[in-house]
Formats: C-alpha cells, sequence, structure tokens
C-alpha cells in the first residue's frame, strides 16, 4: 500500500510536473501522422464518464487519479451532479459512466444512478470490489442489482500475488468476497441486467493481455479456485501518469516503459480510443477528453454549466506521450482492448 | 570486437542478423512468429514453454525476453519459477538418470 502524492506533497502531485517527466522522445501526433492518420477527432458521442471524485478507501500504487481516503478535498457539489444531468439530456449518449475515487462513497451516487436511469440511460460503476464490503456499502450490490447497473469491477490478476502487488496486501481476499456478494445479488451469471465486468491492469512496466484469449482462463481460474463467476474481462494498459508514472520513475522503467508503448503503437486502435466517443467530466466540473486528459489538467476550457453539444463535436482531441498507452498492443478504451 | 559478451542491444537489434542471409532470415523468423501463434496451446502456455527452455540453454537474451512476454501474457512469479523448476527438474533428471549407467558399469566391472 501507498499514500497519494498529494497528501505526500511531491512535485509529482503537480500534473504540469508529470507531463515534464513524460517529455522527450516522439510525440504521439507525430507518430500518428507517420501512420497516416490525421489528428485524433471526435466519433459520435457514446459515454458520458463522470468523476465523482477523488475520494477512496484504496491506495492502489497504479492509480491514475491519486485517489485515495484523504482526497475529501475532490468531491463533485450536487449543483455539478445537477449540470451534469442537464448537460447530458442535450446529448445522445447511451452510456453514463461514473467512476472516482470509489463512486459508492460519494453522497451523491444514489442519486446520480437513480437519475440516469430515469433518463433511459445504461449505467456503469467502476467498482473497487473491497467498498462493498464496508458497513456504509451494505445492500449497495442489491440496490444497483435491482437498477440494472453494470459493474466494472478492477481485479488486476485472478491469483493473489500481482493483485495485492498493485492494490495492496489483504485487496485480492477482499476482492473475492466482493465478487461472492455480488454473485448473490446476480450478477456475473449471464443476466444482462446483472453485468459484472472484471477490469485488469497489467501489476507492472509491460502491456496489457489479450483480453479475448485471457477471459477463458481468467473464467476457469475464478470458478475452480473459489467458486465466483463474471460475465467479460476488460483489459487496459496502465497509464504512464500519477502513481504508476512515481513507480516507473522510482524503479527505473520510465524510458523502457515508453519505449514499449511507442513501438507497440497500433494504428487499428485508432478507431475504439475512449477520446473519440467520451465527454469526461472532472469532479470541479470542468470538461475533457477522457479520464486520463482529466488527471493531466488538460482541458477543453469549457465547463459542464457552458456545454455546447457542437462546440464539443467540432473540438480538436488533446493529446500528449501519455496518449501512447490508449494506442498500444491492443490498445484501450473504457470498454477495454480498442483492437483484437 | 566487443570487450564482452551478451550485450543487451543484441536482442533488439536481432533482426540485422538478417543482413548476412535475408532469405534465410525471413525463413527462420516466418517459423518463429507461426510457433508462438496461439494454436492448440495458448499464447500463455507457449510463453511460459519458452521461458523454460531459455533457463535450459541458459541465454539471458530469451530469459529477459519471455519473463516480460509471459508477465505480458498474464503469468505471474509463481508461476514463471514452477516453469523454471520444470526446467530444473529435467535438467537434473537428465542428469541423474545417467547414473545409472555409471552403476550398471560400476556393477560390471567393480567386485
Amino acid at each position: 500500500m501507498t499514500t497519494t502524492l498529494a497528501s505526500r506533497r511531491v512535485p509529482l502531485a503537480s500534473p504540469r510536473e508529470q507531463l515534464a517527466r513524460l517529455a522527450g522522445g516522439p510525440e504521439f501526433d507525430d507518430v500518428l501522422a507517420r501512420a497516416g492518420h490525421p489528428p485524433l477527432s471526435p466519433a459520435s458521442l457514446e459515454i458520458f464518464q463522470i468523476n465523482l471524485g477523488k475520494f477512496c478507501n484504496m491506495t492502489c500504487r497504479h492509480c491514475h487519479v491519486d485517489a485515495g481516503p484523504d482526497r475529501t478535498d475532490a468531491m463533485m457539489s450536487r449543483a455539478t451532479v445537477e449540470a451534469c444531468l442537464r448537460a447530458l439530456d442535450r446529448t445522445d449518449a447511451a452510456t453514463v459512466d461514473i467512476t472516482g475515487g470509489a463512486p459508492e462513497l460519494h453522497p451523491e451516487f444514489r442519486y446520480l444512478v437513480e437519475e440516469s436511469r430515469r433518463r433511459g440511460k445504461h449505467v456503469i460503476d467502476r467498482c473497487n470490489l473491497s467498498v462493498l464490503l464496508l458497513p456504509r456499502s451494505a445492500g449497495v450490490a442489491e440496490w444497483l442489482a435491482e437498477r440494472g447497473v453494470e459493474i466494472v469491477a478492477s481485479l488486476p490478476h485472478y491469483r493473489k500475488r500481482n493483485t495485492d502487488a498493485q492494490r495492496g496486501e489483504g485487496a485480492f481476499e477482499k476482492s473475492i468476497e466482493s465478487l461472492r456478494l455480488l454473485n448473490r445479488a446476480g450478477y456475473g451469471k449471464g443476466d444482462p441486467k446483472r453485468v459484472l465486468s472484471l477490469m485488469t491492469n497489467p501489476a507492472g512496466a509491460f502491456l496489457a493481455q489479450p483480453q479475448q484469449s485471457a477471459e477463458p482462463e481468467w473464467k476457469a481460474a475464478l470458478q475452480r479456485e473459489h467458486g465466483v463467476t463474471f460475465d467479460r474481462l476488460l483489459a487496459l494498459n496502465n497509464m504512464p501518469i500519477s502513481r504508476f508514472l512515481e513507480w516507473l520513475i522510482d524503479s527505473d522503467n520510465l524510458d523502457g516503459y515508453m519505449q514499449k508503448l511507442v513501438e507497440a503503437f497500433n494504428p487499428a486502435t485508432i478507431a475504439g480510443i475512449m477520446c473519440r466517443n467520451t465527454i469526461s467530466v472532472s469532479w470541479d466540473g470542468r470538461l475533457y477528453d477522457c479520464d486520463f486528459n482529466q488527471m493531466l489538467d488538460l482541458d477543453s476550457g469549457v465547463t459542464v454549466e457552458h456545454f455546447d453539444p457542437e462546440a464539443w463535436r467540432a473540438r480538436r482531441v488533446i493529446t500528449r506521450r501519455h496518449c501512447f498507452g490508449c494506442t498500444a498492443g491492443c490498445g484501450s478504451s473504457c470498454g477495454g482492448a480498442a483492437a483484437s | 570486437m566487443s570487450d564482452h559478451y551478451y550485450r543487451p542491444d543484441h536482442l533488439k537489434g536481432f533482426a540485422n542478423i538478417a543482413e548476412g542471409s535475408p532469405d534465410l532470415a525471413k525463413k527462420f523468423f516466418d517459423y518463429y512468429s507461426a510457433v508462438f501463434a496461439p494454436g492448440a496451446l495458448t499464447e500463455r502456455e507457449k510463453a511460459l514453454i519458452a521461458l523454460a527452455v531459455a533457463h535450459t540453454v541458459q541465454c539471458p537474451y530469451c530469459i529477459d525476453a519471455y519473463t516480460t512476454e509471459s508477465m505480458q501474457k498474464g503469468a505471474d512469479l509463481e508461476q514463471m519459477t514452477e516453469a523454471v523448476h520444470v526446467a530444473c527438474a529435467i535438467r537434473g533428471g537428465a542428469s541423474l538418470v545417467h547414473g545409472m549407467q555409471m552403476k550398471e558399469h560400476a556393477d560390471k566391472v567393480g567386485m
């Protein structure tokens, strides 16, 4: 277990410092152009992602949000939640993707879920699993199940070692206990109204495994070893930002990892990367191309109160070198790999 | 000539081996890619076999490459260590089973 960069007041807590550490080497737009692609432009908006804040019961070593139990400084207000819903009503986005921190710990979480479902949206809760075991979370799994909310739960590996290495000692046992709880609530058994997706990030300086070939193995292992089931596996590369960036620097892996991401650039991922079909709203109501740009303060200059769908469609996606994380190998989107 | 063996950048430049014989290199690398493609065995199983063999042939390039590859295909340290022990057991067992030849000869020439 680590602590947040913010609580340690280290220079790397600053997005500007993070961008400085990533500088040097090929620029994303240049590599894109060499592959014959124009600069990234928006596709039709499908996902309205709302980051409720950085408050979390866990402090994972790879967290790109720098979330943790001390981050009560960054929590979305009710007024901003209302502004998100007004903006949502001006889009055709079919999915509301709620993230954090641990979104379930936010006081407006249930209100946001209810209002999104009332609008007929598919709702995703990005869940760290252990949060479901807290006394204050009693009944949350069943409550989400009743509303047909998809749960995308983080689990680095189907075995203990890599899970605990990334998420802290004891995280794996808690994750399994929470998965059992979700199974009891009807999740992960093939019911389209109780979809349980597992999200895996590599526990180290290497690319995510291909999710298609890994899924059967994960399903068999979790069923055999722990008697738990889930519906689909999503595999994402780690972004070289925030606490994962700190680990890369401390372990002398930054240059090698960046080189790996650049060398693994896969043009086939471009069509499916998240920045093209997503709008990302921060806890303080600013709009971004994606959650990663959000954490690096690469904002669009627009707040959710002043959201204009036409202007959003006409914007140019902001890119920096961290973007190689989404185009390496099978790539990364909110729905997992961006290419097979 | 370099002043030491096993330079890490040799692995990265491996494709340059084609300079002396492009046709044979192409045949080799095509074959190599086909071997590691998913088939009756998964990519992860093949990576773990490669890791074990790398330890048997004691190739430092292959050990680095297939440690990363195994991890990238979802193997963890315990699984990779077990693969290395398989290599170790076969290597050790191969020595020990030759002891039967020693024993037979000793039985023959001894009293």
